[in-house]
């Protein structure tokens, strides 16, 4: 059963996308279908992991290293619950968009599909052990998130795809050439034999190409000028999935290579490095959000600035800190701030989408009046908001509050401040949006009517984010399971 | 005698330097594409080369395995950079990003 | 011990506040039942929790978020001052707001958020932890907000800016002085004071002054009053939440908690961090009440009124003695009484007989009698006119002062109570003594929403200061709660 647990959410994706290349009449309905189907089998396997501690799996019997082994820990199912939520939901929010497009434009036929694999793709990344599966996965993840955010074919969006390119192309083989450093030195991939035998500098040196690769496609400063552009030129649902799921993978993968595979290895410099760059990351990414004038842009740039977040869980709990008492704090965190800026981000595009639509473009000034003609929108979008800026009770605050405790307690305040200036920064350029709406002065006459139950799909990713916040103590709790620093004292089985 | 394996990797290593070079220095979006597939096949060689395990055991198979898998997977996005240029090129008459116009092809 | 009470106690204006946002524009019958359903519960509540708490009974309830983060509601002799004037007022204020906004737009956000912004006062009052404290003030501050720019007008999204651009900064300053704080000594708990000691003077103070910054901005403490004013560009009701039932208040009752629950009477004085707050809390006492000598408008003026009279209750709290502390307690209720009857008077001018400026008062004495006794019962007690309630808690600030070896404060309340003189005198002449300019618009008070909560308020400013002596006036239980501080 567990095996089938594991693999479906895998392979369920693939199918479809295979199923709505043939069938693309039918293909909506199926997205649909297959996102809710692989929602409820992670939450069941989250289940069984919280029962029963990791499960692993060897695909076909074969074992390490010739086979594939899929492993689902506590940051795994914990990914793989909360992108199924925000992949449920934005496939739904999907239908009005490309739906009536019907087959014979070409958005409407490839978006399921190029969806469907992304799907399939991100599913990987978090289940997988081996550093090869774990390229593949990001080259599907990569190439779909690619194509989705030409699929209108606008000059604009075609740029800005291809500027994506550019990047991850560089971002892929610089992982590559570190799995076959690894592979050369090591005569394995995976990731738990890895952990396992004494590593020395040519695998320091894997790491560090794997790292740069896994950071460019992670947008961090300064490689993350290709974001903006891609995740606001795309249409709303993709943008959803963009910005709030394809970069978590790649970091979910750095997560596990500096505390799964070689914590020893993580020197004090390389950790302030990153914590650094994600430092610059948030103030960098903050103030250009609060110079746009186009909704989608503003988000965007947030979310450079959010995943620059991420970063500083490096110098707060890894290395040598790793061993310290804040330090499953900050490293719980990390994912907890992951998971708030999933389904925030996902709920923000989903509404910034929706006034698209009403309004006819994305310029700030249309957003005036937008909270007496779109209540429900606009809510979900507030309610975003209070998590981005890790206000209290959300997700976001709780992430915030756990890596400033932990800066605190370690000594470390600079990487505090950041965290509080980010906060007030993303106040500011969420604010301005907010402002508008409840301006009614220069509202537009005319609105295209947009239905309740479109806007309630926003409202529901954001209304997660806000209860994760509420009831964290269970998430806290699931995300230890398997948590690297324990293996030290050999809890892994 | 130099090994054939450290003669591999050492053509490797220069593909993905050239390669490297070539992806890095051009404008024109076809020549980075044409540049990143040789810096591709360098790596793939490199990886091929970390097969040879010693006189005794041979080649190991599984870098074969994953070599191939690994040139579909860049020819998938080789042939989708390849579509989305030409797409760029056909709706702005452009082969490079706007922020590296003027620069040499 | 049980857990329910404090839970349901904040249930009375939340659930309300959430299903509110699901009524229908026209629903107003349903949003007025939810509302005074839930306000009347409430006061029930805090009635059986008074005699629980006198009886010594703990009610507290406790919800886990992350390792050393949780949230924990405890009801306390503070709390229920607090939460007992915050029910009453909330009462009082829906009856009046859903007179004043009639049928006019969004009315189911609007009591939507009000209640929410109850509920978080509530949530503010039970607080049994700092960090509980802290997420309260916060939503406190989030459920303002679309209240401020309620109207939507340019102005009031201003307004709503500016209370952001001082509010969240101030918190943020919070945020940081809890975290440096509670890394060193854990989770900081009001009912059991742990030992600051382990940090050095220096930190001590740093955190103090950070948490003062924050708190202060609500509490409209000079310089970080500047929002105070503007947001008098809200509807009636939402100023009466701002003044006396909810935000300055949660800023003074934070201060409260700072001196006596977190650093406690004996490390305040011994840092020496009382005496340089309570100076300036009697400078913004002065510089309140000369600004709204300047005012012209009947609302900035009763704004700047506020900016003074909340700094009563920080200069008691700082001064940190028996009677200090009872005076400036007891002036959290009797302030929150006063200034809402006077901003329901305001209210009802502007609604009723469209007067704004403070020179259109002349003669309105006389064609809204009701509205006026009330105004002038509320100005008077400003004032420190006995037997209204101001005058019982200025009295026992200046005895405070005395006893604390500080008597410029006597100087300081009498100075103050010349100023509100000065500013509240006129208007009341202008009131009973003006005569009406033949042009005046049409005046009437017959909105009985509107004046019967500013009657009922006013009646209890008058009581609270006539059975001050009572053994359940507000000035009984303030005494019992200092009594439970002090040595």
């Amino acid at each position: 059963m567990t095996t089938l647990l594991l693999s479906l959410p895998v392979a369920l994706p693939l199918l479809a996308a295979l199923l709505a290349v043939a069938a693309s009449r039918q293909a909506a309905g199926l997205a649909m279908a297959t996102g809710f189907l692989v929602l409820g089998l992670s939450v069941w396997l989250a289940f069984e992991v919280a029962a029963a501690g990791p499960i692993t799996i060897a695909l076909g019997g074969w074992e390490a290293p010739l086979g594939i082994v899929l492993r689902a820990d506590g940051l795994g199912a914990g990914f793989l619950v909360v992108s199924a939520m925000v992949m449920a939901v934005v496939l739904v929010a999907a239908q009005p968009s490309f739906e009536d497009q019907g087959q014979e434009s070409r958005a409407g036929f490839a978006f399921w599909p190029l969806a469907l694999l992304l799907f399939a793709g991100l599913n990987t990344a978090f289940l997988s052990r081996d550093l090869f599966n774990l390229f593949v996965a990001l080259e599907l993840l990569t190439l779909s998130a690619i194509a989705l955010v030409a699929i209108e074919g606008k000059a604009g969006s075609v740029t800005a795809a291809l500027r994506y390119m550019v990047f991850a192309l560089l971002g892929s083989v610089l992982f590559l050439l570190g799995a076959a450093l690894a592979y050369a030195a090591h005569a394995t991939l995976d990731i738990g034999l890895l952990a396992q035998v004494e590593l020395g500098w040519p695998m320091a040196a894997a790491l560090a190409l794997m790292t740069m690769g896994l950071a460019i496609k992670t947008a961090l400063f300064p490689f993350h000028a290709w974001l903006p552009p891609a995740h606001a030129g795309a249409p709303a649902p993709a943008s959803a999935m963009l910005s709030a799921l394809v970069p978590k993978a790649s970091f979910v993968i750095l997560l596990r290579l500096w505390f799964d595979l070689a914590p020893e290895l993580a020197s004090p410099l390389l950790l302030a490095v990153l914590g650094g760059l994600g430092a610059v990351a948030v103030i960098h990414g903050s103030l250009l959000a609060i110079g746009q004038d186009r909704l989608k842009l503003i988000i965007a740039y947030s979310t450079v600035a959010q995943l620059g977040y991420l970063f500083l869980v490096f110098p707060l709990a890894g290395g040598a800190g790793g061993a310290q008492p804040w330090s499953a704090g900050a490293w719980t965190a990390a994912s907890f701030h992951a998971f708030a800026h999933m389904l925030a981000k996902a709920a923000m595009f989903l509404a910034a989408g929706l006034f698209l639509r009403a309004v006819g473009h994305d310029r700030l000034e249309g957003l005036r009046g937008l909270a007496r003609a779109m209540p429900i929108a606009c809510f979900a979008f507030g309610l975003s908001a209070i998590s981005l800026m890790g206000l209290p009770l959300s997700g976001g605050f709780t992430a915030k509050y756990l890596l400033l405790t932990s800066a605190f307690a370690s000594g470390q305040w600079g990487w505090g401040l950041v965290l509080v200036a980010g906060g007030l920064l993303a106040a500011i350029y969420l604010f301005r949006p907010l402002n508008l709406m409840f301006s009614k002065e220069g509202a537009a006459a005319s609105l295209t009517p947009v239905p309740r139950w479109e806007q309630v799909l926003p409202l529901l990713l954001a209304l997660a984010a806000v209860l994760l916040g509420l009831f964290s103590a269970g998430p806290f709790a699931f995300l230890q399971i398997g948590r690297p620093g324990a293996a030290a004292e050999g809890l892994l089985p | 005698m130099i090994p054939s394996a450290t003669l591999f990797g050492l053509a490797g290593a220069a593909l993905v330097g050239i390669g490297l070079y070539g992806f890095l220095a051009h404008a024109h979006l076809l020549r980075r594409l044409l540049s990143f597939n040789v810096l591709g096949s360098g790596v793939f060689l490199m990886f091929g080369a970390a097969a040879w395990r010693s006189p005794w055991i041979g080649a190991d198979a599984v870098p074969h395995a994953l070599i191939i898998t690994g040139i579909v997977v860049k020819l998938a996005g080789s042939a989708l950079a390849i579509a989305l240029l030409v797409q760029l090129a056909r709706a702005t008459r452009r082969a490079a990003l706007p922020e590296d116009e003027g620069r040499p092809p | 011990m049980t857990a329910v009470l404090p839970v349901l106690i904040l249930a009375t204006s939340l659930v309300p506040a959430l299903l509110i946002f699901w009524l229908p524009e026209r629903a107003w019958r349903a949003r007025a039942w939810l509302n005074l359903g839930g306000a009347a519960v409430k006061i029930l509540l805090v009635v059986f929790l008074m005699v629980e708490v006198a009886n010594g009974v703990t009610h507290e309830a406790r919800l886990d978020l992350a390792p050393g983060l949780y949230l924990l509601l405890r009801v306390d002799a503070l709390t229920l001052l607090f939460v007992s004037l915050s029910a009453f007022l909330w009462l009082m204020t829906t009856i009046y707001a859903i007179a004043y906004l009639g049928d006019g737009p969004n009315l189911s956000r609007f009591f939507g958020f009000f209640s929410l912004c109850v509920a978080a006062t509530t949530g503010l009052a039970l607080a049994g932890t700092l960090i509980t404290f802290f997420i309260f003030f916060e939503l406190l501050t989030l459920t303002t907000w679309p209240l401020v720019v309620h109207k939507e007008d340019a102005k009031s999204v201003k307004a709503g800016r500016l209370y952001l651009a001082y509010s969240l900064p101030g918190s943020a300053a919070l945020l940081v002085a809890i975290i440096w704080l509670e890394s060193a000594t854990g989770p900081v708990i009001f009912a059991e004071p742990g030992d600051l000691r382990v940090l050095s003077d220096a930190s001590l103070m740093a955190i103090f002054a950070l948490f003062a910054l924050g708190v202060g901005v609500k509490a409209a403490l000079f310089p970080l009053h500047g929002w105070l004013p503007e947001a008098m560009a809200a509807p009636a009701p939402v100023s009466a939440l701002l003044h006396a039932v909810a935000v300055v208040k949660a800023g003074a009752f934070g201060i409260v908690r700072l001196i006596y629950d977190v650093f406690g009477i004996a490390l305040t004085a011994e840092l020496g961090v009382g005496l340089p707050l309570a100076l300036l809390a009697a400078f913004t006492i002065l510089w309140g009440s000369l600004r709204a000598l300047q005012q012209t408008e009947v609302k900035k003026r009763l704004a700047f009124s506020t900016v003074s009279q909340v700094s009563y209750i920080i200069l008691g709290a700082a001064l940190a003695g028996p009677y200090a502390v009872i005076g400036g307690l007891v002036h959290l209720v009797h302030q929150g009484l006063m200034k809402i009857t006077l901003f329901f008077c305001a209210g009802l001018y502007d609604e009723r007989a469209g007067i704004t400026r403070i020179d259109q008062l002349d003669g309105i004495g006389r064609r809204m009698p009701m509205t006026s006794i009330c105004f002038t019962i509320g100005a008077m007690g400003m004032i420190g006119i006995p037997p209204v309630a101001g005058f019982v808690s200025k009295f026992y600030l200046g005895l405070g002062g005395l006893q604390a070896g500080e008597p410029w404060v006597v100087g300081v309340l009498a100075a103050s109570a010349l100023l509100n003189a000065g500013y509240f005198l006129p208007m009341l002449y202008r009131i009973w003594f003006g005569v009406a300019p033949a042009d005046a618009p049409q005046a009437d008070e017959r909105s009985l929403g509107m004046l019967v909560p500013a009657v009922a308020t006013a009646a209890a400013s008058l009581a609270a200061g006539l059975f001050a002596g009572a053994a359940i006036s507000p000035l009984a239980w303030a005494s019992l709660i200092a009594a439970g501080y002090l040595p």
